[in-house]
């Protein structure tokens, strides 16, 4: 026997209950004004040189920004696909090797991104 | 005992294709693109890390008439994807429901998402001076 709660909180397709659900529109209303600014930011910057780039990369706020951007940006797509597995890998097989490739894209790219925006901020 | 062949989803091809349908649709796919075009933001900060050698490479594939194309496709998924995203968040508060409201809201985010990509568009050339 499970209380109606306790069904609620762990199971679903994902087996993590409602989690998952709630973290893509958490980071989708994070993701809404961090993209306004995205968008804005690089089509202001179009025509400017490399040395433009790096400058206001090196701003403070563009640093924290960013990360904050690429983070949720990541982690969002790592559940967003991981939403479309659910719903239409049919074989077992093929959705844990998609979800393991999912999470491998966004962890490995993620950090790569995160890590060279913090190189280019300490760097000279 | 379970039936292997039992579908995860209702089947796509069984019902006649609609507005909603199709922007349903559009979003995954655009979220889906975005994704893969993650790849380009990549690709753009490690250049940038890497030094001028390495950036100007990464412009000279952006300013090819094949990477504008791919990044006018890539801003106009984006856009579509934010704001149908709204629709979205306000579906998930219980809003906007209505039949008629989800037909205007549709409409509204279609005809949004194409004036604003051609605005930032207009608007990137004239910061480069081209217009």
């Amino acid at each position: 026997m499970r209380t109606p709660l306790g069904i609620v909180k762990g199971l679903g397709s994902a087996k993590e209950g409602t989690h998952h659900w709630w973290v893509q529109r958490a980071t989708s209303a994070a993701l809404f004004p961090l993209t306004v600014w995205f968008i804005t930011s690089i089509a202001t910057l179009v025509g400017s040189d490399y040395g433009a780039i790096v400058t206001w990369v090196k701003n403070p706020l563009t640093m924290v920004l960013l990360v904050l951007f690429v983070g949720f940006v990541f982690y969002h797509l790592r559940i967003g696909v991981q939403v479309i597995l659910d719903d239409y890998a049919n074989s077992r097989k093929a959705k844990l090797a998609g979800l393991f490739l999912n999470d491998a894209f966004c962890l490995i790219f993620g950090l790569l991104t995160i890590f060279s925006i913090l190189r280019i901020f300490l760097g000279n | 005992m379970p039936n292997k062949k039992r579908p995860l989803s209702p089947h796509l091809q069984v019902y006649r294709l609609g507005f909603q349908m199709v922007l349903s649709g559009l979003h995954r796919i655009a979220g889906m693109a975005l994704g893969l075009g993650t790849l380009i933001m990549v690709w753009w900060a490690m250049a940038l890390a890497s030094g001028a050698e390495a950036y100007a490479v990464f412009e000279g594939v952006m300013v090819h008439p094949l990477g504008r194309l791919v990044l006018f496709g890539f801003t106009f998924a984006l856009i579509y994807h934010g704001l149908n995203g709204l629709r979205h968040l306000a579906w998930d508060a219980g809003r906007g429901y209505e039949k008629k409201t989800v037909k205007t809201s549709g409409l509204v985010v279609v005809a949004l998402t194409v004036f604003l990509t051609v605005a930032v568009w207009v608007f990137a050339y004239m910061q480069a001076g081209k217009i």
